[in-house]
């Protein structure tokens, strides 16, 4: 084991040591698609906070707690499983995402709620908001993203 | 909106942390995990030399990676007396998960008590005293002082039968070898305690003495056995659900590997479900029987295989004995055992007669039987593994019931060799060490009954909750809180009075129908709302603990914390236990009886395991355990070779069968007679009532519930405890779903709330087991076997609603619980 590299990295400088005084990761503000790309419950591929980090955007049809847009509607969860990172697929029959390595799913209409499954969270959720041009942006994500010890890397 | 933790970063485990091996304590699997532990003021970095895992963490790491652990996996606990930091997560390198975490012990770090980040704030951190109408923190001495001035004071007047003992006789959490050997010598050994019962059931026994009598443990197999077998049968259990990893891990590597799955249970299960998606559905049969009937069902299989010949003949002329009957059935024998011929007489049941009482296609039971015993196409057999767990443990005529399902193994030798087995799943790890328990009896006493009758005047309580696990609970619930009330009273009034003075007080409450209650726990548990002295236990992990798995798997799960608050490792509490008896007895003038509590001069848990276990079984010892890591050995050992200990993997390989303890060495074949429901009362209960009150378990907190009651991830999905309907009652009931029910019958009342769950038959309800805020027990019969063994999952009842959902209910999810893909 490498014991001194991992001392010197607990060892910092003043000045380092006040660069990264900050308590909780800087999310950014990512545009993820136009509200009127969107169409009801038909899921759209979408990356946050960064390219390796897959998420679906839906518009659900019904507004929810939550969903942002004209009808509350409008969310957007990581679709990597929180047990094991699993890429997930979406069920637009239920609403749900679900797991094929080993069967957890998520309701998309609870926030992201484990219906039933092995991962210890809920799915992460991305915060999202609405310009007046009816661009979605993500800014913010609610659990820790699978693979990740940061959210924002 | 569903709970979120709004984390966004954890801490980096620091290349040099600390590691420790533990077995996850919750279920009967025991999955290997690793604790890591670092000081506080210290923090891995992403580069690769800064971390445990020597990986970049500045990268997205990929699916099943061993580099990235949840915040469930985090805490901040006390070790050697400082704050440090904790990530507990699965072993990839543990042979039982490898590297799965199921919904449980991948928190066991959240778990763990933390005055630092507040989690389970409920765990008892000092002992107390029903002292002035509450209870008050008090020290060791002082309370161990008061328990044994009492119970010695009872069981000198009268006798020892009159000291009621609970305790746990498993592995994991409250169990293990340390803490059974040292509550099995203080009540087996020091004393001769009679009227004894285990957690979950109201007597001290076996739950499965027909496999046992038979001449089978009831875990003789490997888990690597369903990757090899032919056909996984199942009995009554729901491995998804509760044995996740043992079902992800092993047997769909078996469904995988083309095995087939015949599924016998009332409902359709998420195992079912699940099984389907990784074997095929045409590889999955579902006997979807009338509740109770699963004898019949047994008889016509083996019938159907017999008549066949689809037996190993070799293997029953072999191994099993020939000679007709071998034990006649009499008052600890439920059902004759004997030669397969001799039961067959008993046992012989057609297709159609099963057809017709297990409400199944009789073409299903003949395929169940092919799947089982139809020698494949080149001739060769076909191996099966047979796997049963509370369906029928806790069912309807328990020991003919299982000894008609061992019946099927034996009589086509899947016993003993690769891809057979025929085991109970479990629920707990085991760790059973204990002088001989011959005293009880056969059948043991019914000890709720005794309590229930005024009998016994102190009861001691090992981390037991009878509010939640055990049946009749209404009944129990009101006598022993009547029972102790009667002492809380005397207790309050002689306020202020000497020891000698207080103890006068309760003994005569005692003698006046009291009970004297001590509460060994580590929560306050809702039992313990009736006692007068509170012990605060710890658990694994702020222990060294050893135990079994479902396998015999052993393993030393290591200390890596401390005992909250002033706990203590309940070896220690038994030893304190009995050196107070000790001095109290010398005092009362009894020196020989005080003799008999010699010998627990222990300072740490392994202390009590060198004077039980390690005498047993000298090879066996700590070190060694620890050498060998998270996938320790499989018991028994059999010896110490270049620097390993040596196992069994699994049992009875060379067919020579000895749980029985006969000396021919021959497996019995048991007479099970169908005769209806065993239990009294339960054919009077089924015509009065709608709906049959199934109970059943939920992976979210199956085994560690207590714990889950104070956790937010969880009690967010369940706010209440679900009683799953088929939609149609609820719309007879005029109940939404989260709607508050409650259901009724003569043995009492309890409460849940409405999930709809489509694959449910109609009037048939499936309710969660144990739960803190709605006792299944409180509706269940006190009716039992011949044995003492509960027939929990027999109950029917009425529903009402009582409340539209609330708040919390409001915002569940309520969809199907099985994969869309």
């Amino acid at each position: 084991m490498a014991t001194a590299g991992a001392a010197a990295a607990t060892v910092l400088t003043p000045e380092q040591a006040k660069a990264r005084a900050l308590a909780r990761v800087d999310y950014p503000a990512n545009r993820l698609a136009n509200i009127a790309d969107l169409m009801v419950n038909e899921p759209m591929d979408i990356s946050y906070p960064d390219a390796d980090s897959p998420g679906v955007l839906l518009k659900l049809g019904q507004a929810v707690e939550g969903g942002v847009g004209p009808e509350g509607d409008v969310v957007a969860f990581s679709v990597l499983c929180p047990h094991k990172g699993w890429m997930m697929s979406y069920s637009a029959a239920d609403k749900t995402l679900n797991c094929p390595g080993h069967h957890s799913r998520f309701d998309c209409e609870t926030g992201g709620q484990q219906v039933w499954g092995h991962a210890t969270s809920n799915l992460a959720q991305f915060t999202l908001r609405l310009d007046d041009s009816g661009d979605i942006y993500a800014d913010g994500v609610d659990e820790l993203i699978y693979g990740r010890l940061s959210n924002v890397l | 909106m569903a709970y979120k933790r709004q984390i966004d970063r954890l801490p980096i485990i620091p290349a040099d942390a600390q590691e420790f091996n533990v077995t996850c304590h919750y279920c009967i699997v025991g999955c290997g995990y690793k604790a890591y532990t670092w000081p506080m003021n210290r923090q891995g970095g992403t580069e690769p030399n800064q971390n445990k895992f020597g990986v970049d963490l500045s990268e997205q790491q990929f699916t099943e990676t061993e580099a990235w652990y949840a915040p469930s996996m985090y805490n901040v606990v006390r070790q050697n007396g400082k704050d440090v930091q904790l990530v507990v997560k699965p072993d990839v390198n543990c042979v039982v998960n490898s590297g799965l975490g199921s919904i449980r012990g991948a928190r066991m770090a959240e778990n763990r008590p933390s005055k630092v980040t507040g989690t389970q704030a409920q765990r008892l951190s000092d002992p107390m005293v029903w002292r002035n109408g509450v209870w008050q923190p008090t020290s060791w001495d002082d309370a161990l002082d008061l328990v044994a001035r009492v119970t010695a004071a009872v069981i000198t007047q009268g006798s020892e039968d009159d000291l009621v003992v609970s305790m746990f006789d498993h592995g994991g959490s409250a169990g293990g070898y340390e803490n059974t050997w040292a509550t099995g010598k203080l009540y087996f050994e020091s004393m001769k305690i009679k009227n004894a019962r285990m957690h979950n059931r109201p007597a001290y026994n076996s739950e499965v003495h027909s496999s046992r009598d038979m001449g089978l443990d009831e875990l003789n197999y490997a888990y690597e056995d369903y990757e090899l077998t032919d056909t996984i049968f199942m009995v009554g259990a729901n491995s998804m659900e509760t044995q996740t990893n043992l079902y992800l891990n092993h047997m769909v590597k078996g469904l995988q590997n083309g095995a087939r799955f015949i599924a016998v249970d009332p409902r359709r299960t998420i195992t079912i479900a699940s099984s389907e998606q990784f074997a095929g559905p045409e590889n999955v049969l579902h006997l979807a029987i009338a509740e109770g009937t699963d004898m019949v069902l047994f008889n016509a299989i083996l019938t159907h295989i017999v008549d066949n010949g689809w037996v190993d003949a070799e293997f029953i002329a072999n191994s099993t004995f020939q000679g007709g009957e071998a034990v006649a059935q009499d008052e600890a024998h439920p059902a004759a055992l004997g030669s397969l011929e001799h039961v067959m007489a008993t046992c012989r049941t057609t297709l159609d007669e099963a057809a017709e009482i297990c409400g199944v296609p009789a073409a299903d039971i003949a395929k169940a039987a092919e799947w089982i015993a139809q020698p494949k196409e080149d001739g060769s057999r076909r191996k099966c593994v047979t796997a049963y767990e509370k369906g029928i443990i806790w069912g309807n005529d328990n020991y003919r019931t299982v000894g008609a399902l061992v019946n099927i193994a034996l009589a086509t030798g899947n016993v003993g060799r690769e891809g057979g087995g025929v085991c109970r799943l479990g629920g707990h790890q085991e760790g059973y060490y204990r002088p001989s328990d011959a005293h009880v009896g056969r059948p043991a006493e019914y000890v709720d009954q005794y309590l229930i009758r005024g009998l016994g005047g102190v009861h001691h309580i090992w981390a037991c909750d009878h509010y939640k696990t055990t049946l009749n609970a209404s009944e129990y619930k009101r006598v022993h809180k009547r029972r102790s009330d009667m002492v809380k009273d005397a207790i309050d009034m002689a306020a202020g009075g000497s020891r000698a003075q207080m103890v006068e007080a309760i003994v005569s409450a005692i003698n006046a129908g009291g009970l004297f209650v001590v509460d060994v726990d580590i929560i306050h548990s809702q039992i313990g709302q009736n006692a007068h002295v509170i012990l605060p236990a710890c658990e694994a992990n702020e222990m060294n603990l050893t135990s079994m798995n479902g396998e015999r798997r052993l393993r030393l799960s290591e200390k890596y914390m401390d005992p909250f608050g002033n706990s203590r490792p309940d070896a220690l509490i038994a030893a304190g236990v009995a050196r107070n008896m000790e001095r109290v007895l010398r005092e009362m003038g009894h020196d020989a009886y005080a003799d008999q509590f010699k010998g627990y001069d222990w300072t740490t848990e392994e202390d009590s395991f060198m004077d039980g276990y390690n005498k047993g079984n000298p090879e066996v010892t700590y070190d060694r355990l620890r050498a060998m890591g998270n996938n320790g050995v499989q018991e028994p050992v059999t010896g110490f070779e270049n620097g390993a200990l040596v196992g069994t993997k699994r049992l009875y390989t060379d067919g020579v069968f000895t749980r029985h303890g006969r000396e021919d060495g021959k497996a019995l074949f048991c007479a099970a007679g169908w005769r209806g429901w065993q239990a009294p009362g339960k054919a009077r209960e089924q015509a009065a009532h709608r709906f049959w009150i199934n109970n059943v378990r939920a992976n979210i907190f199956w085994q560690n519930q207590f714990l889950d009651q104070k956790n937010d991830f969880v009690q967010d999905r369940y706010p209440h405890p679900f009683v799953e309907m088929h939609p149609d009652d609820m719309v007879d009931l005029g109940l939404n779903p989260g709607d508050l029910l409650e259901i009724v019958n003569d043995n009492g009342v309890t409460q849940g709330m409405a999930y709809p769950m489509p694959t449910l038959k109609r009037d048939t309800v499936a309710m969660v087991f144990g739960s803190p805020a709605g006792s299944q027990g409180n509706v269940v019969s006190p009716g039992v076997n011949e044995l003492v063994l509960p027939d929990y999952k027999h109950t029917w009842g009425s529903i009402r609603k009582i409340s539209d959902a609330t708040p919390a209910a409001r915002k569940v999810s309520f969809k199907s619980h099985e994969v869309v893909l």
